[in-house]
């Protein structure tokens, strides 16, 4: 398929893209697939892209990305030296690396690897030729594509990502590093899809990188599905560090089979626009799901985090904290909704969401939400909006720190309280050593990627 | 326990609107539906000036724009706004003098209410309006008060004799456009209270207006308009009933407050509308839009609500924060049991600086109800140094019923400090126990944790109507935990 010309993003254009490539698109799929994509299709162009009059998107405004002129090759580009652009890479850190460029899984001659333990790691494309049973019994599971409009068009769109298949009992014995890397000579429209199942009682440590490789804007529609089986474990990491030109709707749709757990950290350095779906639902009893985020925004950057978290079966307990701290004419919102189901008794919901504004052009909307259909519940949520404490203030100026580093050491320990949950030492190191640099301005997208042009401040492990 | 809890469940559940009577008062009313000839004729039945006609006129023209909003948190059966009687009213023999020429009727009335227009006069040092239907029957204590230069008296004589005053300040808060159920109101509202505390004075008594409905298939729509100059003071109280029915009535009211400069407005209301029977049928639609404005520096509006009535409610009083340094205040107990709904709140707009707002709403369901707090607060870029503090609290009695929160921030400045916190859960175990191991029964145990529970928000209340809240409290929950 040749790549299309540019221009902006609209329905029209992808409603005739559709009808004129729906042959080629459906080329691989089961008969469920095609008739997935073409329900996703169907919905989608009766859905439209959303506007601020819908309640999810009130304060998230898509006009400019969408009119921007865009690049939207329905096949690989190949142009770049995939060596040079997969430097990328955290010091010390051991992963299993699955690059994406532009969305297309890089694969080095093997699209999809099959480890000894039988975890299988590689395109998704790949994965629905080898083992279709497999991606058969999961893909489409868990995404929304009758509602949500960016979902419905990745759903008809999308041809490739990566698949992660961590077997029943096995504990991946390194994490895996997902690296989305942005790199063309124009901008790019961007959808991809990601498949990860873990069986029963399987672990798995998921680093999610979106980065981009120069100043050329993007739009990337990522959907990502994750099904997390009995007793199941999943420390999921979402590092975002794009440029100013960049727009991400990252949509993730966890499901957590009964006693699974899981972790997941959700940090924003840098991006033009960024909106995270983050939809969690428990498909058995005494699941856990502890969501941490932390964004850190100037300039005219948005985040935009929308979180749901569906207790639809008892015991089950989750935790939301994200922490913000906006500069300049940053905007950050943050939506978060816990349905509580009628009969998901003793339920533990917490939500909480803290800012900081640092300039009075910078903006915050929060919108903490519980709805609750159920007496024995144990629910709370927190929102704040505030500067630095100015008695903490006091207390280091007093001792004689002067007044930069005190604000830089306030701010970190208020970044810190996401930071520190970071399970995996190394990338602990990593991030703080990023957010470190990132409050005192010295981390930006440069020519190479963000990844390695930053010096770590220390060894971890010296 | 279980069972214990079950069966006083039930018992509550049991427990009868006491004020469902009708009485048998001769009423005029509009022709049924609403077209421009039906305002006509309320303008014209009022005796009004072009102003008003016009101000109904657009009002109306802006309603057919407007569809019914959906957003809420609430189910609704559709409304059918041509087969409701807008305008209601008491058939008067003559004009009124003196309280003995009121129809003993509705004196009776408003006794078996509790509302004894003459003694409430004397005894309580309170100046009562009483609302039926759509219009105001009698205020009393107004000559009083016009010693002091305060105008307490209905709407429709305000716009008889003050209508320079009504011209000003109707409509400069809600305006007519602001949302659909406002606009109706504008179109057809027939009366309500009108309220002027004029520069530096401190209104003496507290000023209350009772509002009754009584015939059936009508609408309510009443206007109040609170005005304080600068400096005054005043303190306003709100109560209202209705009969019961099977069909559901619609109350679409709208209430303005303007504080200017170093003013104070106290706003407390306990609303006690018919909310339907155990099975949900009937029951009054509460939707109402309330909303004040500080627009002098240092000025001041608080909202007290204790909501046990209707069988929807949907309002959220408001504060718009313009002057520098002025003060919102919204305390709120919304109780639902049966299968009532509500979604209520407030919203506080921060455009003045140094401004502050304080927000404490207990939300408490029962039985199938619904009950959400819906609420936002904005700090608008100029509104430096603001603060906000809300807590939201739910409290859940029975696993069939449901307590949403939809809190919206908005900050947009740096100096700001906005906190927001809410929990949610069942009453206490562990308090249940440590009542009844000290010889607390059960009942009482429960009476005692939710009136623990609501009394940030009821010691707010003017002293006549805590009393009455509490009651209503206990009579809506006493003893419901699941």
């Amino acid at each position: 398929m040749e790549s299309t010309n540019l221009s902006p993003i609209t329905l029209s254009r992808l409603v005739s893209l559709y009808e004129t490539h729906r042959q080629q698109l459906v080329a691989c799929d089961t008969p469920r697939l095609a008739g997935l994509r073409d329900r996703a299709f169907q919905s989608f162009a009766s859905l439209g892209f959303p506007d601020t009059k819908q309640e999810g998107w009130r304060h998230t405004d898509l006009k400019e990305s969408l009119a921007r002129l865009y690049d939207y090759p329905l096949d690989p580009l190949k142009e770049t030296d995939i060596q040079k652009v997969f430097q990328c890479n955290i010091p010390h850190l051991d992963t299993a690396i699955l690059g994406q460029l532009n969305g297309w899984y890089v694969s080095r001659d093997v699209p999809l690897m099959e480890l000894g333990n039988g975890m299988i790691m590689g395109s998704l494309s790949e994965a629905r030729k080898k083992y279709p049973e497999l991606v058969e019994k999961y893909y489409g599971r868990a995404a929304d594509d009758t509602t949500d409009a960016f979902t419905a068009l990745n759903t008809a769109f999308v041809r490739d990502g990566v698949f992660v298949y961590v077997p029943a009992g096995v504990k991946s014995p390194r994490p895996v590093q997902m690296i989305n890397v942005i790199h063309h000579k124009s901008n790019l429209l961007i959808q991809s899809r990601n498949l990860i199942i873990l069986g029963e009682n399987a672990r798995l440590s998921l680093v999610h990188c979106d980065d981009s490789y120069n100043h050329q804007g993007s739009f990337s529609n990522i959907v990502t599905e994750i099904f997390a089986g009995e007793n199941a474990f999943l420390d999921h990491y979402k590092l975002q560090n794009l440029n100013n030109n960049s727009t991400l709707i990252s949509s993730t749709f966890f499901r957590l089979d009964k006693a699974a757990g899981l972790e997941s950290h959700y940090i924003s350095l840098n991006g033009g626009l960024l909106r995270n779906n983050i939809r969690v639902v428990f498909d058995g009893t005494h699941g856990r799901a502890d969501l941490f985020g932390l964004y850190l925004m100037d300039k005219k950057q948005h985040v935009d985090n929308q979180i749901y978290v569906d207790h639809a079966f008892p015991e089950c307990t989750s935790t939301e904290v994200f922490k913000g701290i906006l500069d300049e004419n940053a905007r950050g919102v943050f939506n978060g909704h816990v349905l509580v189901r009628r009969n998901a008794v003793k339920t533990d919901a917490r939500q909480s969401n803290k800012n900081m504004l640092l300039t009075d052009s910078a903006r915050v909307n929060s919108k903490p939400f519980l709805e609750i259909y159920n007496d024995d519940v144990k629910c709370s949520h927190g929102s704040s909006v505030g500067q630095l404490d100015s008695m903490a203030m006091f207390y280091l100026r007093q001792r004689g720190i002067s007044e930069e580093s005190a604000r830089m050491l306030l701010m970190f320990a208020f970044a810190n309280e996401v930071v520190a949950k970071i399970a995996i030492p190394e990338l602990r190191g990593r991030i703080e050593d990023m957010v470190k640099k990132r409050l005192q301005g010295e981390l930006q997208i440069c020519e190479q990627c963000v990844l390695h042009c930053s010096t770590p401040e220390k060894n971890i492990n010296q | 326990m279980e069972s214990d809890s079950n069966n006083i469940l039930h018992e509550v559940t049991k427990q009868e609107y006491k004020y469902g009577f009708v009485t048998d008062i001769d009423t005029e009313f509009a022709p049924r539906g609403l077209t421009e000839d039906t305002i006509r004729f309320i303008s014209a039945k009022k005796n009004e000036p072009e102003f008003m006609l016009e101000f109904r006129l657009k009002a109306f023209r802006h309603w057919l724009t407007m569809k019914q909003p959906d957003w809420a948190h609430l189910t609704i059966e559709p409304i059918d706004f041509q087969d409701i009687i807008y305008y209601a009213a008491p058939k008067k023999k003559k004009e009124l003098s003196g309280l003995d020429q009121v129809d003993p009727e509705l004196l009776a009335t408003f006794n078996k209410l509790g509302i004894s227009l003459e003694e409430q006069k004397k005894l309580a040092g309170v100046a009562v309006d009483a609302v039926i239907d759509s219009v105001s029957v009698k205020t009393t204590f107004s000559e009083t008060l016009s010693k002091y230069g305060i105008i307490f008296c209905s709407f429709s004589e305000a716009v008889q004799k003050h209508p320079d005053l009504v011209k000003q300040y109707m409509g400069s808060v809600v305006p007519y456009s602001d949302n659909f159920f406002a606009a109706l109101n504008s179109a057809v509202f027939s009366d309500g209270s009108f309220c002027f505390i004029p520069k530096g004075v401190r209104c003496p008594v507290d000023l209350s207006t009772y509002f009754r409905i009584n015939a059936a298939n009508t609408g309510q729509f009443e206007r109040t308009l609170i005005v304080a100059e600068e400096g005054a003071y005043v303190s306003y109280m709100e109560g209202c009933t209705a009969p019961q029915r099977d069909e559901n009535q619609l109350h679409a009211a709208i209430v303005e407050i303007v504080a200017l400069k170093d003013a104070e407005v106290k706003y407390s209301t306990v609303q006690n509308w018919y909310p339907g029977d155990k099975e949900g049928k009937g029951g009054i639609y509460n939707f109402v839009t309330k909303r004040g404005i500080c627009k002098g520096s240092n000025a001041k509006i608080s909202w007290t609500q204790v909501e046990t009535g209707s069988a929807i409610t949907w309002k959220y009083p408001s504060c718009i924060l313009l002057g520098d340094n002025s003060i919102g205040e919204f305390y709120s107990v919304a109780v639902t049991n049966n299968h009532q709904q509500a979604d209520t709140g407030t919203k506080m707009q921060h455009l003045g600086k140094n401004t502050r707002s304080t927000i404490i709403s207990k939300g408490i369901s029962a039985g199938k109800s619904n009950n959400s707090y819906r609420g936002l607060v904005r700090i608008a870029k100029n509104a430096v140094n603001s603060r906000n503090y809300s807590q939201c609290d739910s409290l859940l009695l029975g696993s069939a019923c449901g307590a949403h929160t939809f809190p919206y921030i908005q900050v947009e400045n740096k100096s700001s400090i906005v906190e927001h916190e809410a929990t949610t859960s069942k009453i206490s175990e562990d308090q249940l126990f440590y009542c009844q191991q000290r010889g607390i029964d059960m009942e009482s145990a429960i009476g005692l944790i939710v009136n623990g529970y609501a009394k940030e928000v009821l010691r707010q209340l003017p002293m006549e109507f805590a009393v009455e809240a509490q009651k209503l409290l206990s009579i809506s929950l006493e003893g419901s935990v699941g």
